[in-house]
């Protein structure tokens, strides 16, 4: 059995000064046995950053060290871990998790400690809106974010009559309200003909596809992702579901879940994701190659999330001059990071980062599937209005 | 909704049908002969979907089939030779904790095996498109497997009623005793019997393919939905698990339709819930024969003597003194123990003296956890008065939900207790505005003069060790005495005047209290809580405890939550694969003390 010992990436290997000073230590936690076909490429992003900052001298002459926990994928073991991570192991920073009740228990746990946290993954609007707080920073695009980018395609299908389908948890319920709410406001007159929310994981895809074919609806808007799409991808394919719709999907576009569909992947849709083998700038290219030599695959969006979620933390070190979660905190706000995807900002008005996603189409090419006629959407641009955000803050 | 959408979910319904029915009858025959209940079924089921796309590019997907049912088959072979063979004269729940120990395993094993991505297997060639009818279209991959579903009914039918092994097996789901008295071998029957079960479930595994991606995750959910077939269609029979899987199938098939989403959540375990309360051995079933408790009959559980005594007293002045010595982590995960000690009292209340196998005790726990949240975030209630009302709440519910459940016994009542925990849960998960939906409540935290790590250690030990050495005078009271004479003789007791049911009535509603208190004091450690304190894997975690630590000992339930909590705990810091370390750890000490650990103290006493 491969022993792993909870992944102290110790940085032995480094210059000269920083090797013999006391390392920063940051916790890291996460549902990597629960969501694995997102969290190993994330896994490996991250370490590859920490590499590459180590080798580079660390953070004000310090090396830095994580210390990695699986947080088992449910809030009240995620706690446990946190604390452990911050009474134990004396971490200065937490970064990770996944789903987003975990997200909110440990942005929660943070703040209760007055512990700097960066939730890197969860989606979730709350975590930065309507239960924000001082310590918790987020980097993804929220779910608000990824539908405000795919509003503007979905309006300029022109179609009247939309049928919505999500699983049946937050992410899904708060996708469904943004797209209606968004889609009514950029083309008035649309109408929602029906909503199918199958459980997460557990969809019925032949049912489902029945039941919104029986709408008639001319487009549907669908927040499936992982094996629900999977499914539901086959079951409407076979029943001709997708014959003369339109369709806009949240995350198709993401290697993780695109790369499973392969030669079934539908033609047309409108997903947010991540084209790696076509994004040609400065930044992407030298992630892709460093990526490429250290692990030999090609990174997924998880790999850019791990790897700008550990440049972001080290950044904040940085600008903070130390460990002082109080300095760290406020180094955070307004922070500029360099990411695979550009610059971005962790906006001081709701700890939002400006990450953006790609949003383009899907297309098959040699038996695989693809994004095409896609764009870079900067996160800064798809946000409501500070007033609104300032109100739901509550701060 | 038209005539022809109504058809066409119809043979969605019928298609989804058979792969349950296929799993379900895999686990009511093994069930039946060797009244293990399996819960690594569901992971058997999982190895088919994934040796079927596995060896499809090799042998092309139809000879995958069968390949992929064997080959799960010599895995079942594995676990019965390996492990369960060794298990079936130690009681019966401990085969239960075994098989669970080989779910962990497996899951581990496939990830191993296969990585962490679901794979999506080709599509059945010859059978990849789908014909027009009633205004849509039917893949007609869904038309073969309605056609397979009643063929394996016929086929097993005929096995079972026609060949000298299918008689074997009926002779020894009625009466294995006298089975073996008339010259069965039963080794060789149970072997094969679980082989065949195995075999069942791969097939229906790898029948899957073209439907369902292979993920790591299929294996509990898939358990539970076996399990409710087997139940409601009756334990052993198998026509009867024929028409709960069409039964089960077409009602999650037409929640969709009417766009139930809320419903869907739980509708099967509504269903059991229904059939249960009104037909208690299910829809074909027939009722069980009363003879004496499936284990036998438990030796008496003693009263502490003067060396438990001292023991305890010691450990209660270690835990006292400690914080002097530690303030840091220790205490964290302490807390936790602490909380799962009470849990795991209160489940042995059950399913020991009560004799009662409760499947859903995580339900008061939750409940208990929720009220007390939303007592303080909502109602703006100070927390002891969040932490008492936590406790009465679960107690109420256990009120409500004991006095339909204690009308069951055996099976049938673990299978009620999951079907209130499952409807529970998917009314905390749907009602948002008080519990949060799948987020849950946050920013629970204690009063200010308990915000310390110390003072919230001390005030769960207090808390605790009172509600247990509660729980255990209990057990030593009259009230006590009457639950175990009603547990190993049922009509003596009620001859001599105990009122059974009422008894054990009162037994539930004590657990349930027990476990609220549990969930509440959780809560506050926490900060939070989510659906997850009510699903499934809290109440079997709760059950690994109590049978760790020994189910016929006072004091084992304590032992059984500490090893467990910290056992987790550390495999989960030093194992990639930690949860098959967890799985194996509980395997060795499955096999090494079948009586439980609290057995250690009591070697060579005289049985």
């Amino acid at each position: 059995m491969k022993v792993l010992a909870c992944i102290t990436v110790a940085a032995g290997l480094l210059g000269a000064g920083a090797a013999h000073a006391q390392p920063i230590r940051i916790g890291e936690l996460n549902s990597y046995k629960t969501f694995p076909a997102f969290l190993e490429p994330y896994r490996k992003g991250w370490q590859l950053a920490l590499e590459q900052l180590n080798a580079a001298g660390g953070v004000n002459g310090r090396p830095l060290e994580v210390v990695s926990r699986e947080d088992g994928g449910n809030p009240g073991e995620a706690v446990r871990v946190a604390e452990e991570l911050i009474v134990r192991d004396r971490v200065s920073v937490l970064v990770g998790t996944f789903a987003s009740h975990v997200g909110l228990a440990v942005s929660n746990l943070a703040a209760r400690r007055k512990v700097p946290f960066l939730a890197a993954e969860p989606l979730t609007d709350k975590i930065v809106w309507e239960d924000g707080n001082r310590y918790t920073f987020r980097l993804r695009p929220s779910t608000y974010m990824q539908v405000a980018m795919l509003v503007p395609e979905a309006a300029k299908l022109a179609r009247k009559r939309w049928a919505i389908v999500i699983p049946n948890y937050e992410y899904g319920q708060s996708a469904a309200a943004s797209f209606r709410k968004l889609l009514s406001a950029a083309q008035p007159g649309v109408e929602f003909v029906t909503e199918q929310a199958p459980p997460l994981g557990k969809i019925d895809a032949g049912a489902v596809a029945q039941a919104l074919a029986d709408a008639h609806p001319d487009a549907i808007f669908s927040a499936l992702f992982g094996t629900d799409l999977q499914k539901f991808v086959r079951e409407g394919n076979l029943r001709g579901l997708f014959r003369d719709r339109s369709i806009v999907d949240l995350l198709g576009g993401e290697p993780e879940y695109l790369d499973t569909l392969k030669d079934e992947t539908p033609d047309g849709w409108w997903v947010t994701g991540y084209p790696w083998d076509q994004v040609q700038t400065r930044e992407h290219r030298d992630f892709l190659d460093a990526y490429r030599a250290r692990w030999h695959d090609y990174p997924r969006l998880g790999s850019v999330v791990g790897y700008s979620a550990m440049y972001s933390v080290a950044d904040a070190l940085q600008a903070a001059g130390g460990t002082d979660p109080e300095k760290v905190v406020e180094a955070f706000k307004g922070l500029h990071v360099r990411t695979p995807f550009g610059v971005i900002e962790y906006r001081a008005i709701d700890h939002q980062s400006t990450m953006g996603a790609f949003v383009g189409q899907l297309a098959r090419r040699d038996g695989n599937g693809v994004m095409v006629h896609w764009r870079y959407c900067d996160g800064a641009l798809y946000q409501p209005p500070d007033d609104a955000v300032r109100a739901m803050r509550k701060e | 909704m038209t005539a022809g959408a109504l058809l066409l979910l119809f043979l969605n319904g019928l298609a989804g049908a058979s792969a349950l029915f296929m799993v379900a009858a895999g686990l009511s025959l093994i069930f039946g002969v060797t009244r293990v209940v399996n819960f690594a079924h569901g992971s058997l089921f999982m190895l088919g979907t994934y040796a079927a796309i596995a060896l499809a590019p090799r042998l092309g997907f139809w000879a995958s089939l069968p390949v992929a049912a064997l080959v799960v088959g010599g895995v079942g072979l594995a676990i019965e030779v390996l492990v369960l063979r060794r298990l079936y004269a130690a009681p019966e729940l401990l085969q239960l904790l075994a098989t669970f120990g080989v779910v962990l395993i497996v899951r581990d094993a496939a990830l191993w095996a296969w990585g962490p991505a679901d794979l999506l297997g080709p599509r059945a060639p010859g059978l990849d498109g789908a014909l027009a009818l009633a205004g849509g279209r039917v893949p007609t991959y869904d038309l073969f497997l309605i056609a397979v579903g009643p063929a394996m009914l016929a086929a097993l039918w005929l096995v079972l009623h026609r060949t000298r092994w299918g008689v074997q097996v009926r002779a020894a789901a009625q009466d294995r005793d006298m089975a073996a008295v008339l010259g069965v071998d039963s080794r060789l029957l149970f072997t094969s019997v679980f082989v065949a079960g195995a075999v069942l479930a791969g097939f229906g595994g790898a029948l899957q393919v073209p439907r369902e991606p292979a993920s790591l995750a299929l294996d509990i959910p898939t358990v539970a939905d076996a399990f409710v077939v087997v139940v409601v269609g009756g334990l052993g029979s198998i026509p009867g698990a024929f028409l709960a899987a069409l039964l089960i199938a077409e009602l999650k098939s037409f929640c969709v339709a009417f766009g139930l989403a809320g419903l869907e959540l739980a509708v099967e375990f509504v269903a059991m819930a229904a059939v249960l309360i009104a037909r208690p051995w299910g829809l074909l079933g027939r009722p069980a024969p009363a003879g004496p408790p499936a284990d036998g009959g438990a030796p008496p559980m003693p009263a502490p003597g003067a060396a438990l005594r001292a023991a305890l007293a010691a450990i209660a002045i270690a835990l006292v003194v400690l914080p002097a010595f530690s303030t840091g982590y220790p205490l964290v995960l302490l807390v936790d123990i602490l909380a799962f000690a009470l849990f795991a009292v209160s489940l042995h209340v059950l399913v020991g003296p009560g004799g009662l196998l409760s499947f859903g005790h995580a339900a008061y726990f939750g409940i208990g956890a929720y009220a007390a949240g939303a007592l303080l975030l909502k109602a703006g209630a100070p927390m002891g008065l969040a932490l008492i009302g936590g406790a009465l709440a679960a107690a109420a519910a256990a009120a409500v939900f004991g006095a339909l459940c204690v009308r069951l016994s055996g099976v049938y009542f673990a299978m009620l207790t999951l079907a209130f925990a499952q409807i529970a849960w998917s009314l905390v998960y749907q009602a948002g505005s008080i519990t949060g939906g799948s987020n849950g409540l946050f920013g629970v935290w204690p009063a200010e003069f308990l915000s310390g790590r110390v003072a919230y250690y001390y005030f769960t030990l207090a808390l605790v060790a009172t509600a247990i050495a509660g729980a255990w005078i209990v057990h030593f009271s009259p009230a006590g005495y009457a639950l175990r004479a009603a547990r190993d003789a049922p009509r003596r007791a009620e001859a001599i005047g105990i009122p059974v049911r009422a008894q054990q009535w009162l037994a539930f509603v004590f657990a349930g209290l027990l476990a609220g208190l549990a969930g509440a004091l959780y809560v506050f450690s926490k900060g939070s809580v989510s659906p997850e304190a009510l699903a499934v894997p809290r109440s079997v975690d709760g059950l690994v405890m109590v049978l760790l630590g020994g189910l016929h000992t006072l004091t084992g339930p304590v032992w059984g939550a500490a090893l467990f909590t910290w056992l987790q705990d550390a495999a989960s810091r030093n194992f990639e694969y930690w949860r098959a370390a967890l799985g194996a750890a509980i395997l060795l000490l499955v096999l090494a003390f079948p009586r439980g650990l609290a057995s250690l103290g009591r070697r060579g006493a005289p049985e």
